[in-house]
């Protein structure tokens, strides 16, 4: 328990995510169930958001 | 036991809300299935490798979509959407023109072939106008221009884009809205139920941060949502349309790799990814 600080929601797949305490804020992280990339906002609470690496012609 | 490959692949170079959603709602139906990501497919021409397999495209960039699903077709896949439905409706000239061709409604729209053609597009267009990328979505690079001084400067920036294809300007008409869109999910010829989309920002796109709300589906908004899709020979579409200031209904665009997560959050009880999972286990069994 000592290396994790808490559970965090995916923004993509809503998996729970547990950071470790020895993250950092703009760190990028792969979600262990959806795989995307994540950057890590906050750590306490942590808090993850998309990683910034759209390409043009992305989306729906 | 059975060792044939599964029928159906999901190719996605990620899952996100959506495609876990489909993936479980074929798990749920018994369904086999391969999940494939996009970044690792290539396929050999002349060969028939993927005959008979349903492939959903649900890849995030256009053109890797695209190209995905011709080379999949020609290796004998039945991709939905087909690599055709994805072309048109990934281009907002190519989606124009064939809401055109097909009668149905749109804003008027104008496309210039170099951005100095591209004021005279606007002065026939009328202001308030949009200039939108050909290709690209989520609401990036879609600039609205109120008068021809704005104009200019925003078509200097499009000059200096590195693409020869942003150099293709494409404008339209700024239906005047009360800061809505409306959007009908489409699944194999059906609409299943529609959304408002409001946006803090004019551009109504979820990922910008816009909030769908549930809108009653009436039988206009089926007709022309179920015609949009058609018209781009989409069988899994989202339908945008917006309404004018009389009340009359027009189509914006098809979405053919539809994202529906505020759609179904609004919503609650129309099952968007179960629907797309009976349509491809009905095209995996015809
Ligand atoms: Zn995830």
């Amino acid at each position: 328990m000592q290396n994790v600080i808490s559970g965090a929601e995916c923004p993509e797949c809503m998996a729970e995510i547990y950071v470790g305490d020895d993250a950092l804020v703009s760190e990028i992280i792969e979600c262990t169930d959806c795989r995307s990339d994540l950057e890590i906002t906050s750590v306490r609470p942590p808090v993850l958001s998309t990683a910034p690496e759209v390409e043009e012609d992305w989306g729906e | 036991m059975d060792t044939s490959p599964p029928d159906l692949v999901v190719l996605a170079s990620r899952v996100r809300y959506e495609e876990k959603r489909i993936m479980a709602a074929l798990d749920r139906r018994g369904s086999r299935f391969t999940h494939l990501d996009s970044r690792s497919l290539s396929v050999t021409a002349a060969t028939d490798r993927y005959a008979g397999r349903v492939v959903l495209n649900r890849e995030v960039g256009h053109y890797r979509a695209w190209y995905a699903a011709e080379a999949l077709e020609a290796a004998g896949a039945r991709v939905v959407n087909t690599a055709a439905a994805t072309h048109l409706s990934g281009d907002k000239w190519l989606t124009s023109a064939a809401l055109l061709r097909h009668g149905l409604p749109t804003p008027r729209t104008a496309l210039a072939m170099t951005p100095e053609a591209g004021l005279k597009a606007l002065a026939e267009v009328g202001y308030p106008a949009v200039i939108k990328p050909l290709v690209g979505s989520w609401g990036r690079l879609v600039t609205r221009v109120t008068d021809e001084a704005m104009a200019g400067a925003v078509l200097e920036h499009v000059a200096a884009l590195p693409s020869p294809q942003s150099h293709i300007v494409y404008v339209q008409e700024l239906v005047p809205k009360a800061d809505r869109d409306i959007r009908v999910a489409v699944v194999g010829g059906r609409a299943l139920g529609a959304t408002w989309r409001r946006g803090e920002d004019w551009r109504t796109n979820v990922a910008r941060g816009a909030v769908s709300e549930p809108c009653h589906l009436g039988p206009e908004l089926v007709r022309l949502a179920v015609a949009a899709a058609a018209a781009v020979g989409a069988d899994i579409a989202g339908v945008d349309l917006i309404e004018d200031g009389d009340g009359r209904l027009t189509v914006l665009e098809v979405n053919d790799r539809v994202e529906f997560r505020g759609f179904e959050s609004a919503h609650g009880d129309i099952d968007v990814a179960g629907a797309i999972a009976d349509l491809l286990i009905t095209k995996a069994e015809a």
